[in-house]
């Protein structure tokens, strides 16, 4: 009982591990170029999710001096997982346009019919 | 005057920056060219005085925007970046007057300012990684020099190219994301991201952390090792060197896996530092025998490779092998080899690269049997190649050796004098490899196909034969290069006390 409680108070971490997870084996088990992105773009959410969960703090505010306010939520792991979101984007993209080319050039966006192609 | 001096750490990185926006911004491949030659030709000024500087006053800190470390950005130059921000901006001034006519060839004349404004990009990424003391900036850094080498990966003519680029993405993204997976950790035990406050808070961390400790360095070490294709996370690194266009492949064999490396040393000596030794991880162990590995299974696939860049990939490979053992190694001999074996390497796979990228430039191919007797067709190119691949080796009289050397003692120092024998063996296959490419251009008769052949124009040998005559230079006088490098030992392992 103790135990399934402590996992009830910190089910969002298990979330995490199993956004991580699940996102890390869609890039290795699947062939599909595009499909590889998608798992790649789950694993890299998780971790925004893993630096933005311990910086909320319930009932906290923003960082603003005020006697009304005694509670903060930390903002910096917000701003970090900004830039983070913007590089994800970025790879995101650039992973895009490169299966694009890839289909232009091989007629296919399966890693697996492309191998035998070129040799590899 | 005074106002340019007090900001040289910012400006090593703005001016590559600003030059790469500005390449793109002028779209014609000439004047692209220029400012990429004027912006390459800064940097190592700008490293040169921040490195004379920590050499003589200590540390450099620099705080961006103003803001005081630890809360802001703060720039630190030491003995250790301070070398490796050297290397990486000599090595790019020196090689960059052989891209104009090879990016021509290979990229082609719409697409040549693109190129140029990703190798300044690039350029910024490293440089920024390696000047950088706060450790989430460092994974911006990362990414903006991974994304902008995955373009230059597949600005490659062969359309394999494009799935090199692509592969390489998906494995430098995981390695990264692993890297901010540890940061997260640290920061999490930490509540800081500046490199020197980190280190001093994990140094006093109560032993109930220690678990957490050791999950950051887990995710650290295989992220960077990722990056640095460290024996078995290298699946990326063949055909990402084997189909990028021939003057990418020179400057990302000289350059990105080396800052990888440096980020490791980094965290794993700076900022673990003393916290690494008792946790009772054996990640000596570990980098110890993936680096063997690594040796001994790149060499020997390297010997079976008929494509020459691909063959030289394998060679990397086992490169970052002696590096890494170096690392292992652990104590001031090894750590010193292994860190000038990172300048060492950089020089002569710079001019081995070189010489394939002048013999695409002259036949069109870098296949080994359509090379048959191309030495006497272009003497000076594989003269230079065969320099350099004596390096490789580690003959006696050249850079390579001592590397090996400072490796070697090392090993004996720790008593494990099978590892100096490992190490001779290793070099052996080498000798393999490389006497492949020797005998068939040396000594076959001259094939039809590379009759008309013969040496590159200046602006292509001349950087060449700079980094051959290096690697002879740096294997005679090495006050330059293991000097500084037992320096940067010596700091490290002082951390550690």
């Amino acid at each position: 009982m103790e135990a399934f409680l402590d996992f009830a108070d910190r089910y969002n971490y298990v979330i995490t591990i199993f956004l991580m997870i699940a996102g890390l084996y869609i890039v290795v088990a699947r062939s599909n170029m595009v499909k590889k992105l998608v798992g790649l773009s789950i694993f890299q959410t998780s971790v925004y999710l893993l630096y933005l969960e311990p910086a909320k703090i319930v009932g906290g505010t923003a960082p603003i001096i005020d006697p009304a306010f005694t509670v903060y939520s930390n903002p910096l792991p917000h701003v970090l997982i900004l830039t983070a979101i913007v590089v994800g984007v970025g790879t995101l993209a650039l992973g895009l346009a490169l299966v694009v080319r890839i289909n232009e050039a091989f007629g296919t966006i399966d890693d697996d019919e492309i191998k035998p192609q070129d040799g590899g | 005057m005074e106002l340019v001096s007090s900001h040289l750490p910012a400006l090593q990185i703005v001016i590559p920056l600003l030059g790469g926006l500005l390449a793109a911004l002028l779209r014609r491949g000439v004047p692209a060219f220029a400012l990429t030659l004027a912006v390459s030709w800064i940097m190592p000024v700008i490293s040169a005085v921040l490195l004379d500087r920590v050499l003589t006053g200590g540390p450099i800190s620099y705080a961006l925007g103003g803001w005081p470390p630890p809360w802001g950005i703060e720039y630190r130059v030491d003995v250790l970046n301070g070398f490796v921000l050297m290397l990486i901006s000599t090595i790019g001034a020196v090689i960059v007057p052989f891209a104009r006519r090879s990016v021509a060839l290979e990229v082609g004349e719409r697409r040549e300012a693109w190129f140029y404004c990703m190798y300044l990009m690039c350029l910024t990424g490293l440089l920024g990684v390696t000047i950088t003391g706060d450790a989430f900036n460092a994974f911006v850094f990362l990414e903006v020099s991974s994304l902008s080498t995955y373009v230059l990966i597949a600005l490659g003519r062969d359309r394999r190219a494009l799935v090199a680029a692509f592969r390489y993405l998906i494995m430098g993204t995981i390695g990264a994301t692993f890297y901010v997976i540890g940061v997260g950790f640290l920061y999490l035990l930490t509540g800081s991201l500046n490199m020197v406050d980190m280190a001093a808070r994990l140094a006093a961390a109560p032993p109930e952390m220690a678990r957490a400790m050791v999950a950051a360095l887990a995710f650290l070490t295989v992220g960077i090792s990722l990056k640095l294709a460290l024996f078995p996370l290298h699946s990326w690194l063949p055909g990402a060197y084997a189909y990028a266009p021939s003057w990418a492949t020179v400057f990302l064999s000289a350059t990105a896996t080396k800052v990888a490396i440096y980020l490791l040393v980094r965290f794993l000596f700076s900022i673990f530092g003393i916290a690494l030794d008792f946790r009772g991880l054996p990640i000596v162990e570990i980098l110890l025998a993936l680096s063997i590995a690594a040796m001994f299974i790149a060499s020997i696939i390297a010997v079976y490779q008929n494509n020459l860049k691909r063959m030289l990939a394998y060679s990397s490979l086992a490169q970052i092998g002696y590096m890494m053992l170096g690392i292992g190694i652990g104590n001031l001999a090894g750590l010193t080899g292994g860190l000038v074996h990172l300048v060492n390497h950089a020089m002569m796979k710079a001019a081995l690269f070189l010489a394939l990228g002048s013999l695409f430039y002259r036949i069109g191919t870098v296949r080994l049997a359509e090379i048959a007797g191309i030495g006497r067709k272009m003497p000076l190119t594989m003269g230079a190649f065969v320099v350099a691949g004596l390096g490789i080796i580690g003959t006696p009289g050249t850079a390579g050796f001592i590397s090996k050397w400072y490796l070697a003692v090392g090993a004996l120092d720790r008593g494990w004098w099978i590892l100096v024998f490992l190490l001779v063996v290793s070099s052996l296959i080498s000798v393999l490899y490389i006497g492949r490419v020797i005998e068939m251009a040396w000594f076959r008769p001259v094939a039809i196909q590379v009759a008309e052949a013969k040496d590159p124009p200046l602006s292509m040998l001349l950087p060449l034969l700079i980094l051959a005559a290096a690697t002879v230079y740096f294997g005679i006088d090495t006050r330059l290069t293991a000097g500084i490098a037992a320096q940067v030992a010596e700091f490290l392992l002082g951390g550690l006390r």
